[in-house]
């Protein structure tokens, strides 16, 4: 599904150049549910936002569904994104003027979708993420946790190949992140190809496989035995 | 532009922001408010001062005489200077090719008018048939004085419209015979004056019977002239202004009044006096013009600045909408449609409101030198399109820029 070789990425701050990435190699197959882990400044979210066409890598390919991934002009990163990718970020990023419907809503706005179309697909993933009750409230009317199931029902709208989370549940305190899990594994279960960046272990151990990354190199990746959120919650 | 979906998504963006769309209409409306009232108040200016000319043929030279004031040719001063019939005569002869129309007036200040029960005091002057067209009259009634009414003589009046009513109320007062100082002349005519109510308080006879009936034998009151007008503006006004000095020093040859007397002869050239106040108006109408296009300008100011705040607070949900897959262009376009939107709306409610108040208020205004004050509806509504062409432009360079955005930098916005 995401084929990555060689990828480097540094930052221009001033006069000093930020080598970020170093020459990451990695692949992910069809409905694996990936961590990818490391401390702070290692380059996880970096390497994230670059899978996510939120970022452009200097050197390297990036394979995503056997798409190659290069030379974007911004129209075409944006079909992309619609079409490839669902994101969930650690600090939800709704907006906030709009509905829990109408922003689930939003990335079949840009499909091109009907309102009546748009808003009954919205509802049946806002059921599936069981906030069918509240799809008229707005986004400050939410908990943290009903936020980021908003979040990653609105990901899962426009059906994409590959969600992508950053830090999902950084935001949320422990009983909330397992929930989050929780629905973040069903959603594999049922084929989808998952990324989450995290730096929390026991986040990282409800995925199948962890990626460890340290100073913008791979140092660790091992398939691992799913610790079910279900049993904590 | 007309899809129905991008319709939907602009209105619930309004109707979620509700304080920044008033703001932004705000700005706009009033803009536009104070530049059509302004234009208006211009305009109504210059209606009144046209109107206060009206009063007489705008281009009318009256010549009247008075005291001496300076000894000349052994002549003391405080002689009261008269102009007689031959005056007249010589000046119509010798312009005769200039004049259009010529008058000369004898005068009673206070004459007795009698009807029936009803009597009054008025001033009867004794004209010419072309004073009519030099006090700018139109007859609401029957004729004005004719030159044959001037050769036989005849006692006839024609009365103006408030003389009318005060002697003769609803009654028809063609053909009725009426006292003045005790002698009975015709009614022929009604006549009424733009100059209104203290212009319609006089009553005109022939001159002759006025010289001979009330002993005036062939004196003159009053000159009143009006020349034929040139091809432009500025060669009448110059024939106007020559005319005057001509027969200003003509008179005082003839009369033996000293060329530096500013009192004995008097020559009035309502032309000169109109260009004057006709180039006071246009510099108002210009300031007026000065002070709108600024405000234009402010509300243009005004509105760039509330785009860039806009943009500026949107870029995160920008980034979001990146995220999720709008395409650059979609971006910009979503940032003018709502912009062009607002102001267009805002733009005709400021237009729409202070047109209303005109209609409502313009009409009943009785103010002096100001009346019936009006805008040009095209130019009111180009001030409206420049505006909100403004507005798109200003928006469209923030947009523009925070449609090209990194979506990972819009993201990382607060």
């Amino acid at each position: 599904m995401i084929t990555i070789k060689d990828l480097h990425k540094s930052y221009t701050m001033g006069a000093n150049s930020l080598h970020v990435l170093k020459g990451i190699n990695f692949s992910v197959e069809e409905g694996e549910l990936v961590s990818i882990m490391g401390s702070s400044g290692s380059g996880k979210s970096t390497l994230l936002n670059i899978l996510g066409m939120l970022d452009e890598a200097d050197e390297g390919s990036y394979t995503l569904d056997g798409t190659p991934i290069k030379n974007l002009n911004e129209k075409i990163a944006a079909r992309y994104r619609n079409k490839f990718l669902g994101f969930i970020f650690q600090s939800f990023n709704l907006i906030n003027y709009k509905s829990a419907l109408d922003n689930v809503g939003m990335p079949l706005y840009y499909q091109g979708m009907k309102r009546a179309e748009r808003t009954d697909k919205a509802m049946a993933y806002l059921e599936k993420v069981g906030l069918a009750n509240w799809a008229h409230h707005m986004p400050n009317e939410l908990s943290g946790g009903q936020k980021q199931r908003v979040a990653i029902a609105r990901a899962l709208a426009s059906d994409p190949k590959v969600l992508l989370a950053d830090e999902p549940t950084g935001a949320l305190d422990t009983k909330t992140s397992y929930e989050v899990m929780k629905l973040i594994q069903g959603i594999n279960d049922e084929g989808k190809t998952i990324l989450v960046v995290t730096h929390e272990d026991d986040i990282a151990h409800m995925t199948k496989r962890i990626v460890n990354l340290k100073d913008g190199l791979i140092i660790d990746d091992t398939k691992i035995n799913q610790v079910r959120a279900a049993s904590h919650v | 532009m007309f899809s129905l979906e991008r319709w939907q998504e602009i209105f619930e963006t309004i109707r979620k922001n509700k304080l920044r769309t008033f703001l932004t209409g705000l700005s706009v409306a009033s803009g536009i408010f104070i530049l059509v009232i302004l234009l208006a108040l211009g305009q109504g200016m210059q209606n009144g001062i046209a109107k206060e000319f009206e009063r007489d043929a705008t281009n009318r030279i009256s010549v009247w005489s008075g005291v001496t004031s300076v000894e000349y040719k052994g002549l003391n001063p405080g002689r009261f200077v008269e102009m007689t019939n031959a005056d007249y005569n010589y000046l119509i002869e010798k312009y005769e090719d200039n004049l259009e129309f010529k008058s000369a007036v004898y005068r009673i200040w206070s004459g007795n008018l009698t009807y029936g029960k009803e009597t009054g005091s008025y001033r009867v002057e004794g004209v010419y048939p072309d004073y009519q067209f030099l006090e700018n009259e139109s007859m609401v009634n029957g004729r004005y004085i004719n030159y044959s009414d001037h050769d036989d003589k005849t006692k006839v009046v024609v009365i103006g419209n408030k003389v009318k009513q005060d002697l003769f109320g609803k009654q028809d007062a063609l053909g009725k015979l009426i006292q003045v100082n005790g002698i009975n002349f015709y009614v022929v005519g009604v006549y009424s004056d733009p100059g209104g109510e203290r212009e319609e308080t006089r009553v005109f006879v022939p001159i002759s019977t006025a010289q001979r009936v009330f002993g005036g034998s062939d004196k003159v009151r009053n000159l009143g002239f009006t020349l034929k007008p040139k091809a432009n503006f500025e060669a009448t006004l110059a024939q106007s202004i020559n005319f005057s000095n001509e027969i200003e020093s003509f008179l005082k040859e003839r009369h033996l009044v000293a060329p530096d007397d500013t009192s004995a002869i008097n020559i009035n050239n309502t032309l000169e006096e109109a260009k004057r106040f006709y180039d006071l108006i246009g510099m108002i109408k210009l300031f007026f013009w000065g002070v709108g296009i600024f405000t234009i300008i402010a509300g243009v100011v005004g509105v760039s600045n509330i785009m860039l705040i806009i943009v500026k607070e949107r870029t995160k949900e920008i980034g979001i909408r990146k995220a999720l897959g709008a395409e650059p262009w979609s971006i910009v376009s979503m940032i003018l449609h709502e912009s062009i939107f607002v102001t267009a709306i805002a733009g005709f409610s400021g237009l729409l409101f202070s047109m209303t108040l005109l209609e409502l208020i313009g009409p009943n205004l009785q103010m002096d030198y100001i009346r019936n004050p009006t805008v040009n509806f095209n130019v009111a509504i180009t001030t409206v399109f420049i505006l909100v062409l403004a507005g798109a432009l200003a928006g469209f360079v923030p947009a523009w820029r925070a449609a090209r955005i990194k979506p990972i930098a819009a993201l990382r916005e607060e």
